[in-house]
């Protein structure tokens, strides 16, 4: 494909962008990158994932042009950026993503609150039986919990972490996942089992919680509106970030991205569009 | 091998000296070469196992003499928090005895079976049935760890829900049946030698006694091929602690020491495969899940070590 391409050019090399990061967005990231191709053949863009984090350090020694993040940059990751490359990282959130948890189809319950969350994920006042959350499941022998998690190296269980237990530990015994599919479907053949996914996941053999922060909160269910608003709690913005303002095909693919065309794709791979098109790349800001 | 190469050329050639003393400029060297390559093959088998052992040993060792490392602790908690925001912690005696657990129940399903299988085999059915019969089971051992992980996942996990009422399909029972599957071939097949190693002298002694057939085979087949028997099992044993791919997708992968047959485990192969590829290479996270795969190493090591011995004993007897 380069060969071609630089053939096309006739003797200019065609330029390249490098892009590395968040697991979560690899694909929504390598979707974009394919049908730009057809917009600007002459971009050369390279895509690998890793973790938000990793992607964050290859930032910091300028060895990407562009990271994607499914969490916000920490202030001391943002200061080494400044000192090592001289440009100050610049976010760009690109997508919204839901954190949504998952119930078998015969079970009553519909909203939940975060910390009857934690009573079921954490060691605190730990939850065995859905009982002790004065909930009753039908035509179940016994009531115990099944604890669906995701394997202690994904995002999605880090963010759980942070939100829901307040960056402590799990409580073992949960079955971890290794994907995010995987934890639909064992919550689909099990009728006391409760997971957590993307929000993009949904099938009939589940439920989707609305959630509470608290009792007698309002509950919110992981929906495009909720998740813009970031009234559902465990709604997170995906981000992208460049070495100080972006210019010539580093902007031309940023603001590809956040066209309607780009963010058609968001929604096609399960996420959810930042709310205005027209959000030009100067109207960000690297304070958050 | 020298003497039939000579063999082969003295009925093929003509008998002449000319063409012995081309032979031996031409063929004399080719015969050194393949010898070497055959040699070179030979202890090509040492050099791997050589080479994993140095390789393993050497991303594992630096975890062992860094401060945040207990191995007590690594032996003796079940606290298996390797990504921990706020204590990590890397406990494997959950998954040592998720390991072990399964090991044993897959081999208490297997042992029935696979022997019962191999004494059919050997000693009942016709020889039509006996050729249908090895076939079957070969091409049973043929299937891939993966497709008995989905049968695990998809069918077994639904028929132990059913029977049971076990809140969950994929658990310590599930894993262990389907183990037990894979490693009956392994004790059939060898079972099956064992008890043709038994001479038929003592058939004909037992039966000239008037004994029946089942007193034959329980009174003096068993008795006479029981190492070979064990050295099967022992085999089986070693398949089943060793799989991976197939416990990962149908134990639950929980780490907790079960309870109870329906308890979701983990077991030490799954948690290597699970994790290793997302750790960071050289961390600390990465270091111990090569440790874990050295405790791996050991404990089918001894199993291994245990067979030949028995296997040794088997052939001394002959």
């Amino acid at each position: 494909m380069t060969f071609i391409q630089c053939n096309h050019r006739s003797g200019k090399a065609s330029e390249t962008i490098q892009i590395k990061g968040s697991d979560t967005m690899v694909n929504l990231v390598q979707a974009w990158v394919e049908a730009f191709k057809l917009v600007d053949p002459s971009i050369d863009i390279e895509v690998s994932g890793g973790g938000s984090g990793v992607g964050i350090a290859a930032l910091e020694r300028g060895a990407v042009d562009i990271a994607t993040a499914s969490r916000n940059i920490k202030e001391n990751e943002a200061k080494a950026v400044t000192e090592n490359t001289g440009k100050e990282p610049v976010e760009f959130i690109v997508a919204f993503d839901a954190l949504a948890l998952y119930v078998n189809k015969n079970n009553p319950v519909d909203s939940i609150t975060i910390s009857d969350l934690a009573r079921i994920y954490g060691d605190d006042l730990r939850a065995h039986h859905w009982k002790e959350l004065a909930i009753t499941i039908p035509n179940v022998k016994t009531d115990k919990i099944i604890r669906i998690s995701r394997q202690s190296s994904s995002g999605t269980y880090e963010f759980f972490r942070e939100k829901v237990l307040n960056k402590k530990d799990f409580s073992l015994g949960s079955c971890d996942m290794n994907g995010s599919k995987e934890v639909v479907e064992l919550v689909g053949s099990t009728k006391t089992a409760i997971g957590y996914s993307g929000m993009g996941y949904a099938t009939h053999e589940i439920k989707m919680l609305k959630l509470m922060k608290k009792t007698g909160d309002t509950a919110y269910a992981p929906t495009v509106e909720n998740t813009i608003s970031k009234k559902y709690p465990l709604a997170r913005s995906l981000q992208m970030y460049t070495l100080g303002k972006p210019e010539g095909t580093i902007k031309k693919f940023l603001d590809w991205v956040l066209s309607e065309d780009g963010q058609r794709l968001v929604a096609d791979n399960g996420f959810v569009p930042v709310k205005s098109h027209t959000a030009a790349l100067d109207t960000t800001d690297t304070s958050r | 091998m020298n003497s039939e190469i000579v063999m082969n050329n003295e009925t093929t050639g003509v008998g002449s000296g000319r063409i012995r003393a081309k032979r031996s400029l031409l063929s004399v060297s080719l015969e050194k070469l393949l010898e070497l390559i055959i040699r070179l093959s030979g202890v090509s088998a040492i050099l791997f196992v050589l080479a994993i052992f140095f390789f393993v040993f050497r991303e594992a060792i630096p975890i062992t003499i860094s401060e945040h490392f207990s191995i007590k602790e690594f032996l003796t908690s079940i606290e298996w928090y390797p990504t921990s925001a706020v204590d990590i912690r890397y406990g494997t005696l959950a998954l040592t005895v998720g390991s072990l657990s399964i090991t044993f129940l897959s081999v208490l399903f297997a042992l029935p079976l696979g022997i019962g299988a191999a004494i059919y085999i050997s000693e009942f059915c016709g020889p039509k049935l006996k050729e249908a019969l090895k076939i079957t089971i070969e091409l049973l051992a043929a299937i891939p760890s993966v497709v008995w992980g989905f049968i695990g996942l998809t069918v077994m996990s639904k028929v132990i829900v059913a029977v049971t009422g076990a809140p969950l399909g994929v658990n310590l029972l599930n894993g262990s049946i389907i183990l037990a599957l894979m490693s009956v071939p392994i004790i059939v097949s060898i079972g099956e030698d064992a008890l043709k190693a038994v001479p038929d002298s003592f058939r004909e002694a037992a039966l000239a006694q008037g004994a029946t057939k089942w007193q034959i085979v329980y009174r003096v087949l068993l008795p006479a091929a029981k190492n070979g028997l064990l050295a099967a099992v022992l085999l089986g044993v070693g398949r089943a602690v060793g799989e991976t791919m197939a416990v990962l997708m149908a134990t639950g992968h929980a780490v907790a020491i079960p309870t109870s047959l329906v308890d979701p485990i983990r077991t030490l192969t799954a948690n290597i495969a699970a994790e290793l590829g997302e750790a960071p290479a050289k961390s600390d996270h990465y270091r111990v899940l090569f440790l874990t795969g050295i405790l791996l190493f050991i404990i089918t090591f001894a199993i291994n070590l245990i067979a030949d011995f028995v296997i040794r004993g088997v052939k001394g007897k002959k």
